[in-house]
């Protein structure tokens, strides 16, 4: 067999390989594992989180008043920034999918399906989320904007979040999920 | 003139659609999934000593990418904190403001309420729930739902994952509490 064939063969086990560990990702709730990108690719991923904190912060996603008045049901601005933000999702989704758009790289793009289980770790950990993120008023990606925006002490409740996570890894085994 | 002011909040429906586009940006640009907590396993992963199997993978290779993303949004919020906003009064409607002043806000300059969120809160029974307590449910309820507004309520309702919607919906049942709850007794009202 020549040379490239056997490449070519190589090329395929190892797809297979990749296929696999994605598969066996989405059962054990494992990260995704990509190759590891290099420093251009970092750079624009950090730009990109550029934009998404400036816009973020534009929209005062970030503000804990906005997420009382969510909360309060006392105005449309929360609400519609999640449905449309929804919605263009989506919409970019089906057009990726019916197109078969691929990545920049030439991967086929696809989002790993959550597995539904008993269900108890999405209301329940939805519900501790949610309770923290009233007292808090922002989520993870907006208390970083806050930080870089000069809120300091958030500092402290960024810190506090990475200790909530560190326990939920300890305590995982004991958990219904 | 221009009819626009970079000052100004933005409206909703045109921040919205904004947002949702990163979805498919990172897909694009390197099959990314949208998600932002999964970062604080990567911190975990990356700097804290544990055995926990929770955290044993290759947090570079997953995450790198998404820290660089964070790095960004700390970068953002500093931008368009400085640059692109004024100092003015944050402006929810008159109704949402009424409520929070029976709450016994006072202060509604900027983003979040300088009263509740300082350093000095730090020594109060309240400021420790708030700032600490708020951030370990945060953690931990992200952690355990596997995935926080962006990764649930953006990535997987918009890719129409019924445990995403279940995640949302437990994500509102704990924030109603916490609204109509729990901030009224902390605030003592």
């Amino acid at each position: 067999m020549s040379r490239l064939a056997d490449d070519t063969l190589n090329t395929l086990r190892l797809s297979d390989t990749v296929q696999a560990s994605a598969r066996q990702a989405r059962a054990t709730d494992a990260p995704v594992h990509h190759a590891r990108d290099g420093v251009r690719a970092l750079v624009l991923y950090g730009l990109l989180g550029t934009l998404f904190g400036i816009v973020l912060t534009k929209a005062e996603v970030v503000s804990w008043f906005r997420i009382q008045e969510m909360f309060r049901f006392q105005s449309v601005h929360m609400y519609g920034i999640i449905a449309t933000a929804v919605l263009t999702a989506a919409l970019s989704l089906q057009i990726i999918k019916r197109f078969g758009l691929r990545a920049v790289n030439g991967d086929a793009i696809a989002l790993p399906a959550k597995v539904m289980g008993r269900g108890t770790r999405y209301w329940l950990g939805g519900a501790i989320f949610g309770l923290g993120w009233a007292l808090v008023g922002a989520c993870p990606g907006p208390l970083l904007a806050l930080i870089g925006g000069g809120a300091s002490v958030m500092i402290v409740t960024l810190l506090s979040a990475v200790v909530g996570t560190w326990a939920y890894g300890v305590l995982k085994p004991l958990l219904l999920h | 003139m221009l009819g626009f002011n970079v000052l100004a909040p933005l409206p909703w429906y045109v921040s919205g659609p904004l947002l949702g586009l990163f979805v498919p940006a990172l897909l694009l640009v390197g099959n990314k999934m949208f998600g932002i907590s999964s970062n604080l396993r990567h911190i975990c992963a990356a700097v804290l000593p544990t055995r926990a199997a929770y955290f044993q993978y290759n947090w570079r290779a997953s995450g790198a990418w998404n820290l660089s993303f964070s790095a960004g949004i700390f970068i953002g919020g500093t931008i368009a904190t400085w640059l692109l906003r004024d100092a003015s009064a944050i402006a929810i409607t008159p109704a949402a403001r009424a409520s929070l002043e029976a709450l016994g806000v006072r202060d509604f300059q900027g983003l979040i309420p300088i009263e509740l969120f300082s350093w000095s809160m730090l020594t109060t029974v309240r400021g420790v729930i708030m700032i600490i307590g708020g951030g370990l449910l945060i953690g931990f309820g992200t952690a355990y739902a596997g995935g926080c507004t962006s990764g649930h309520a953006i990535s997987g309702l918009a890719d129409l994952q019924l445990p995403s919607l279940v995640a949302v919906l437990g994500f509102f049942a704990g924030g109603l509490v916490g609204t109509w709850v729990v901030l009224p007794w902390l605030l003592g009202v």
